[in-house]
């Protein structure tokens, strides 16, 4: 199987304060990879490093892209990086608000990424977004709604439509369940299990919710204080866990 | 009879950290080989060796050394030192494993619980959907719990569920954690079948069986822990 | 005590070396907003200091001026420009659209149509199309360098999901040659077609943001649109009360506090020329 992504030595450092280092992973289709850790463990710098968001101080990561060829991301132009990310990629943002468009409607937010490919038909782009809402499980006469108007489990499942719509490989995920409810959480992450497996989604999930990371990834990888402390199966990680750190995280939670 | 498990010089002990580092072990220098169509069961004294060895296998668990060689249409591959997505691949297409426990998700039903190991193979939705249905009825699940989520089962209703996501999908390698425990006589009975029929198709059973007549009645040897 | 002396059309001759600059460059990037070092003008901002600074650094001792508000010559602030530039630079000035040289105009474009050799000076008040989706200047510039317009469909698609039909009436956005999206200043939708493929020179000048743009003569400007909801015109079921015109732009007047209102033509040169047409 053909890697998806490839990331080798990613480091980000302010100063002398370390934010990740020596961080390499390869990523392939269909898999998911859990990066869990506690805050300041480096998590979200690494994956805003990976997802472009952050320029990274060190390291490389390659892609490869629609086309065939393998990319290094650095070597891409803006432009190029910034279609990459609304296209092939996606983000889940932890706060929907920064995620989504809040001045616009709901199938506005879906539209969005079709339009700015070019799609010029008003009653096509509505039909896609009516289409995607309902795979997210957002109902059509709230299709034209602000997001104000919508409950957190909804704006963040707003999100995955909006990500979605444009058939992306590569989805990062900065802890999607943050704040929700137990039961919405239950249903987002429902959800994003049967998207995943049903387009072969490949993701990269940040988390400090080992049930979360459980339910979620095929992988995961551990991190404390910028680096990485374990990496493996996620099952394996959870059950037979080896660094001392990481079977302290593993007895702290009450069932995983 | 073509061999599809090769067990090498596998060793696995356990080392807690939290625990000021003590070190449990738990097998050293085992040996084993199971052909296809083959029944073994692992025995040995209650602890953590039989399921740890059944864990070893699907890569649950990291060996401390030695060799898992399993078999699949790519030739064969090394479980322990394997990258995790070539297991995962192995976990897909050739290892199938039914745990001792359901692991319950709220709010999946039973039945695509059951068709998941179909799905993720790529069959086609409805079909996949009928086979788990027909092994949930098979394992007397009334129909009115399919569409439910096994969270509020009981636990001999949950096992049933795991036990027909562990039959959804033909596998060359089956691996059951003690399958017949918080079973009735009858369901007993029907799970037993189903380890027949997946031995006539060419399945290696590798068993933990609680109960010494099911187990022979199952499995023509042992892998003997100590 | 003596009368303040101006240089001609009250800027000195550096500024408007400057500005003049920036329309060189605003010409070579048609729909491009080319920032300025916009300065302090007699009046304040919002009252046109963009289109007084442009018509500032263009006029010359030749030109026949023309300026309109709301398509009207005869308004205050139309006055007022008008005798700001008699004053400051003596030039000749004119009602007549056919016979003006430069025409600034704050929300309107005159009916009758431009000649090649007219310039055209519009009053912008917000420069950038993308301002009300996307507040961040950084932002915003990388758009329009990227060509990213997907956010102008967005609001768009809004429109005709909120009304029923796209409710952009004035200020509507529309693409420069095929490149930039600009804000062509407040004037109706009704004008937009107008601005493609003029013989005029249309300068765009915003003060207060510091920003000029341009659509030099010939250039093509397209009005945005979805292919199920192309754009439209504005159009009247009555022609103008005084001079019969149809197809202008009207004007609605209330005459009384009993709901009585006339339509007229918004461009009074335009009105008054059909008057005397039908004289």
């Amino acid at each position: 199987m053909k890697t998806l992504l490839s990331a080798r030595d990613i480091g980000k450092s302010y100063g002398n304060r370390v934010g990740c280092e020596n961080v390499s992973f390869d990523l392939h289709a269909g898999e998911v990879l859990a990066v869990v850790g506690e805050s300041g463990s480096g998590k979200t710098t690494l994956l805003r490093c990976l997802s472009g968001h952050l320029q990274s101080s060190s390291g490389e990561v390659t892609y490869a892209m629609r086309d065939g060829r393998t990319v290094n991301l650095a070597s891409l132009s803006e432009a190029e990086r910034r279609l990459l990310m609304r296209t092939d990629w996606g983000f889940v943002h932890q706060d929907a608000r920064e995620g989504l468009r809040m001045g616009v409607s709901g199938g506005a937010n879906v539209g969005e990424r079709l339009m700015a490919v070019g799609a010029r038909h008003y009653g096509n782009i509505r039909a896609v977004s009516e289409d995607w809402l309902a795979r997210v499980e957002i109902s059509k006469d709230r299709m034209d709604d602000s997001p104000w108007a919508y409950s957190g489990g909804m704006r963040q499942r707003l999100q995955i439509a909006r990500n979605l719509v444009t058939s992306p490989r590569l989805i990062f995920m900065d802890e999607p369940t943050g704040g929700l409810d137990v039961s919405v959480q239950a249903r987002l992450l429902d959800l994003i299990r049967g998207l995943v497996r049903k387009f072969n989604l490949a993701a990269i999930v940040v988390t400090h919710d080992l049930a979360v990371a459980r339910l979620l990834s095929s992988r995961m990888m551990v991190m404390q204080q910028g680096r990485v402390i374990e990496t493996g199966l996620t099952d394996q990680v959870l059950e037979d866990p080896q660094a001392p750190y990481t079977q302290l995280l593993v007895s702290s939670v009450l069932q995983v | 009879m073509s061999t599809v498990l090769k067990i090498e010089a596998l060793q696995k002990s356990f080392t807690l950290h939290q625990q000021g580092g003590v070190v449990i072990p738990v097998f050293d220098g085992l040996n084993a080989e199971v052909a296809a169509g083959e029944a073994v069961a692992i025995t040995g004294p209650s602890g953590r060796g039989k399921s740890s060895l059944l864990k070893l296998i699907y890569g649950s668990y990291r060996a401390s050394s030695g060799r898992i060689l399993v078999r699949s249409s790519e030739g064969w591959a090394n479980v322990v030192a394997a990258e995790p997505h070539n297991v995962l691949d192995l976990r897909r297409t050739t290892i199938g494993y039914v745990t001792q426990f359901l692991r319950v998700i709220p709010r999946v039903p039973a039945e695509i619980i059951v068709a998941e190991p179909l799905l993720e193979r790529g069959v086609d939705e409805a079909e996949a959907l009928g086979r788990a249905r027909q092994l949930l009825a098979k394992l007397n699940i009334p129909e009115r719990l399919w569409h439910l989520s096994p969270m509020t089962f009981s636990g001999g209703e949950q096992q049933r569920v795991n036990i027909a996501r562990g039959f959804a999908a033909q596998f060359p390698i089956l691996l059951l954690d003690e399958p017949t425990a918080s079973l009735d006589a009858e369901n007993r009975g029907r799970v037993m079948d189903l380890i027949e029929e997946a031995k006539a198709a060419g399945s290696a059973v590798i068993a933990v069986f609680h109960d010494e007549n099911e187990r022979h009645k199952v499995c023509a040897r042992d892998i003997a822990l100590h | 005590m003596n009368a303040p002396v101006y240089n001609f059309a009250y800027l000195n001759e550096q500024t408007k070396r400057m500005i003049r600059r920036a329309i060189l460059k605003a010409v070579a990037i048609p729909g491009y907003q080319v920032p300025f070092a916009s300065r302090e003008m007699p009046m304040p901002y919002g009252w046109g200091t963009g289109g007084v600074q442009v018509t500032a650094a263009i006029l010359t001792p030749d030109d026949t001026l023309k300026v309109i508000d709301q398509g009207a010559d005869d308004t205050t602030n139309a006055v007022s420009i008008r005798k700001f530039f008699v004053k400051t630079s003596g030039v000749a000035t004119t009602e007549k659209t056919e016979d003006a040289t430069i025409i600034q105009t704050r929300h309107r474009i005159p009916e009758t149509p431009l000649t090649a050799g007219q310039i055209l000076v519009l009053q912008v008040p917000i420069p950038e199309p993308l301002r009300f989706l996307e507040p961040r200047e950084t932002e915003t510039r990388k758009m329009h360098a990227l060509e990213e317009y997907g956010v102008m469909h967005v609001k768009l698609y809004e429109d005709i999901a909120r009304y029923g039909q796209i409710a952009t009436t004035y200020a509507y956005p529309a693409k420069v040659a095929d490149r930039y999206v600009f804000d062509p200043s407040p004037i109706p939708k009704f004008d937009n077609p107008k601005l493609d493929n003029s013989p005029a020179l249309q300068l765009f000048g915003a003060g207060r943001e510091k920003r000029i743009y341009a659509v030099p003569p010939f250039t093509k400007v397209k009005s945005l649109d979805f292919e199920d909801h192309p754009f439209e015109v504005q159009t009247w079921d009555q022609p103008c009360s005084i001079c019969g015109a149809e197809g202008s732009f009207l004007d609605e007047i209330v005459t009384d506090d009993k709901g009585g209102r006339m339509f007229v033509c918004s461009d009074t040169d335009f009105c008054a020329k059909q008057q005397d047409a039908k004289l």
